[in-house]
């Protein structure tokens, strides 16, 4: 393959004709650089988008970070070029290099992808060709590296199953580890790549796909998946750490503006309000928090190492972190008239967040945002998000009348069982909000309306829903446009074809994967860009391979049917998941899980880790302690699980 | 860094900064900017190693060489900070003071005939060339053009003084333009900035 340097004096060359070439120069304060005949194992992570979105992923930062601390191994950065670079490379033979070293991705051990979402796969697929690695696991030799990919969507890995060597279940942050060890094991017998994958799949969290084979009904529906070995996990458990480690500090700091030009610092991970819709909010329990001075130490670490100008103190549901109130005290205290933003995403709509608000240093002040998802009572029961109307209007008028002009709402439209009229109560709860606004602040006050379309997820109370229809979703868009062309008010949706994609790709099974593969042999690439999305060659990919969109999509999935993801736990069980979308129907909720433990199958599954971490650090009720056995049976009911 | 752009620059100073502690000051209002100013943009792919700018700080114990060494610790790869001077704060902006620019340009391709194509164009009356729509006359802002001697590797460098006044700029890839060498095979480099006494 091509030496660095040669890799370097090419691209040198092709910088000035491409648009933000500081895209591809590496070269930031705190990126790594080792000396590459000076350790055992080299890893490429890979963000398969652009690196203005995927400098801002965090689960990226963590892992670089985390094996750059092992003196063994270097890890190094790779993204997608934009569309003019990737023309430019491949018209002069550039292969996908990384960051640091320009190495090319081939040279790698280990070339790990970050899935955080489904649009991402023609990506990961456009990066293996253009680093010259063989795009199907099955075509990859003992030369060529390995490669993993992890991240929330991998929970369903099914669609990405032919193009993955392995995929990461759940947190990264000890696994990785693991893998690195495995893979250095292996290397000083190498054998064969079989041999690999087999060590591999030994590793708890680790799913190697080639030790299955998907069977199916005649009706095409998911019948079983059959193991190949016997040593292949059956399910698949997904990683949790018992504790989260303290956070990274450490950031790389890009010379070009990226997403999000911040610090983010995770102050709790898991959220236990349960909405039915919420994928995170499924397999990213249980709740733990960080304690508080970790937190307040952190950023005042991070911002000597950094300089960034915001901090984003970052959770599912920031307002549930027990010490909130006194964590942005302390903060505001600790770091007043330094100049700095600091912002608490995703609270809950109640007044105390605008206190809450209030009280964090923005002095921008520009919007505040909030996420009802859902404009009718009803609905919000439905999807286990229970605000009342009222609720909402009082924090909107606080809102208001702290000072904040622009109030962001967030919508899901295409909810189980939404009528027209649950449509409709978006715009009228719109208007309600803005008219509430022009009260306190005259013309002054804008509403800025979010509105996206819900997607049923694996793993979630929602996964046996159909998602809407085109039609459908371009009828209930239309009446928003048409109710909501108001002054004041600003109405921003998701284009239907890009929901679909999303929807077809959520749910879908190993037969995917081919539609995925022939829609990027006809250009698909950039799905979740606007100007990128070829919907065109999603649909001539459908029929080429002869499967039916709406097979995945619009099919309402029967209460026996088995999912295509049920080797891949989360630890939920399928009997909680089913009850809870019964209750959805029935326009029941569930309570917040602090208040009292529902047996969602987090606690059995990891009560061992439980016992040992009692207390507070997890929101889950303490386990009692194990009864006395014998070291013998001790053994075999770890091994059951 | 040499394609870092003007804004993004800008940015990249403050969070230097940032990182010393050093009492930046920050304008007033509902928006607070930092006290920052840059002497002349340098545009993107340019390297340069005369940057200048002001920075305003609120009073400090600290001294010149400690600020100096403050700052040097914090800067990002690829930012070296040569000099700290303490100014009167009544003085006119570095940015009002810029007057003209010098550039070294060293030619990655060899063109033949360059020393009789400089000539040829400093014998020139009048330049007429367009930028963005607009023709303009680029002659008179070429204040000096002339051939150096080859760098290491034996590659053909130029060097030229360019008005740098508002709306008065010389850029270094028009007169490249205007003696037909294409400006992607070259390297930019901005070698000093010259101020009104």
């Amino acid at each position: 393959m091509l030496a660095p340097s040669e890799i370097l004096s090419r691209l040198e060359r092709l910088l000035p004709t491409v648009q933000k070439p500081g895209r591809y120069t590496g070269g930031e304060l705190n990126q790594v650089v080792k000396d590459w005949d000076s350790v055992k194992t080299r890893v490429a992570l890979v963000f398969p988008d652009i690196y203005d979105l995927g400098m801002s992923n965090l689960g990226l930062a963590i892992l670089y970070d985390l094996l750059n601390q092992c003196p063994e191994v270097l890890a190094e950065r790779a993204f997608s070029p934009w569309v003019d670079m990737e023309t430019a490379m491949r018209s002069i033979g550039l292969p996908l290099f990384s960051l640091e070293s320009k190495h090319p991705l081939i040279d790698f051990d280990i070339v790990g992808f970050s899935l955080p979402y489904e649009t991402l796969y023609t990506n990961t697929l456009n990066a293996l060709d253009l680093a010259g690695i063989p795009l199907f696991s099955s075509d990859r030799t003992a030369k060529d590296p390995l490669v993993i990919a992890g991240g929330h969507a991998a929970f369903n890995p099914e669609p990405m199953h032919a193009f993955i060597d392995a995929f990461v279940i759940g947190e990264g942050e000890e696994v990785i580890h693991e893998i690195v060890s495995v893979h250095q094991a292996w290397r000083e017998q190498k054998v064969n790549r079989e041999d690999l994958l087999h060590s591999l799949a030994g590793i708890q969290g680790v799913y190697v796909p080639a030790f299955y084979r998907a069977h199916y009904n005649s009706d095409g529906t998911f019948s079983r998946m059959e193991r190949l070995w016997e040593g292949a996990a059956n399910p698949v458990i997904k990683r949790i750490v018992a504790q989260l480690p303290p956070p990274l500090t450490r950031f790389i700091v890009p010379y070009i503006d990226t997403v999000h030009n911040r610090i983010p610092i995770e102050i709790m991970r898991g959220c236990t309000r349960g909405c039915r819709f919420c994928h995170a909010g499924m397999i990213t329990r249980p709740v733990r928090e960080r304690p508080m001075d970790e937190i307040v130490n952190a950023v005042e670490q991070a911002i000597a190492q950094t300089g960034f100008e915001e901090i984003g103190l970052l959770s599912l549901s920031s307002s549930d972190y027990t010490q909130v109130v006194d964590l942005v005290q302390t903060v505001n205290q600790r770091f007043v008239g330094r100049h700095l933003s600091i912002s608490l995403p995703s609270l809950r709509i109640e007044t105390v967040s605008v206190d809450l608000m209030d009280a964090v240093m923005d002095e921008r002040r520009s919007g505040f945002t909030l996420a009802p998802e859902a404009a009718t009572e009803r609905m919000r029961r439905i999807i286990n998000k229970p605000v009342s109307t009222e609720q909402l209007m009082e924090t909107a008028r606080a809102i208001f009348s702290r000072g904040w002009p622009t109030l962001k709402l967030y919508f899901m439209i295409g909810h189980p069982s939404e009528t027209m009229e649950d449509v409709q109560a978006v715009a009228d709860l719109c208007k309600a909000v803005l008219a509430e606004g022009r009260k306190v602040l005259g013309g002054r006050a804008t509403v800025h309306a979010g509105v996206s379309t819900f997607v049923p997820k694996p793993h979630t109370p929602f996964q046996w829903v159909p998602s809407e229809t085109i039609e459908n979703i371009r009828a209930k868009q239309g009446l928003l446009k048409r109710q909501m062309h108001t002054p004041g008010l600003k109405l921003t949706w998701t284009p239907p074809e890009e929901t679909l994609l999303e929807a077809w790709l959520s749910r879908g099974d190993r037969r995917m994967a081919q539609v995925i593969f022939a829609a990027w042999q006809r250009g698909a690439r950039f799905d979740a860009w606007k100007d990128g999305f070829n919907y065109q060659a999603w649909m001539d990919a459908f029929t080429e391979t002869g499967l039916d969109p709406a097979f995945y999509t619009h099919r309402q999935r029967l209460p026996f049917e088995t999912f295509p993801w049920e080797h891949i736990s989360t630890t939920l069980r399928k009997k909680f998941l089913f009850d809870d979308y019964l209750r959805s129907q029935r326009e029941e909720t569930l309570d917040d899980c602090r208040q009292g433990c529902f047996a969602c199958g987090i606690l059995p599954a990891f009560a061992g880790v439980r016992r040992q971490h009692p207390g507070d650090i997890w929101k889950c009720p303490d386990v009692s302690p194990r009864p006395q056995m014998k070291a013998q049976d001790l053994t075999k009911s770890e091994a059951l699980g | 860094m040499r394609y870092t752009s003007h804004l993004d620059l800008h940015k990249t100073w403050e969070r230097t900064i940032r990182r010393t502690g050093l009492p930046l000051v920050y304008s007033q209002g509902f928006n607070p900017r930092p006290k920052l100013q840059l002497a002349s943009a340098l545009p993107l792919g340019f390297t340069s190693d005369s940057e200048v700018l002001d920075a305003w700080f609120a009073e400090t114990d600290l001294s010149i060489t400690q600020i100096l060494e403050a700052m040097q610790k914090a800067a990002p790869p690829g930012l070296q900070i040569h000099n700290v001077t303490e100014i009167d704060s009544t003085k006119p902006p570095l940015q009002t003071q810029v007057r003209s620019a010098e550039y070294v340009i060293t030619l990655l391709e060899s063109v033949p005939n360059l020393e009789v194509c400089l000539e040829s164009r400093l014998s020139d009356s009048s330049l007429p060339r367009q930028r963005r729509g607009k023709p303009y006359d680029l002659r008179p802002l070429i204040e000096t053009l002339s051939l150096l001697l080859p760098d290491e590797q034996g590659r053909s460098r130029i060097a030229m003084r360019l008005s740098a006044r508002e709306a008065a700029t010389g850029r270094p890839e028009e007169v490249l333009a205007a003696l037909g060498i294409s400006p992607e095979s070259t390297r930019i480099h901005r070698s000093h900035l010259i101020f009104d006494e």
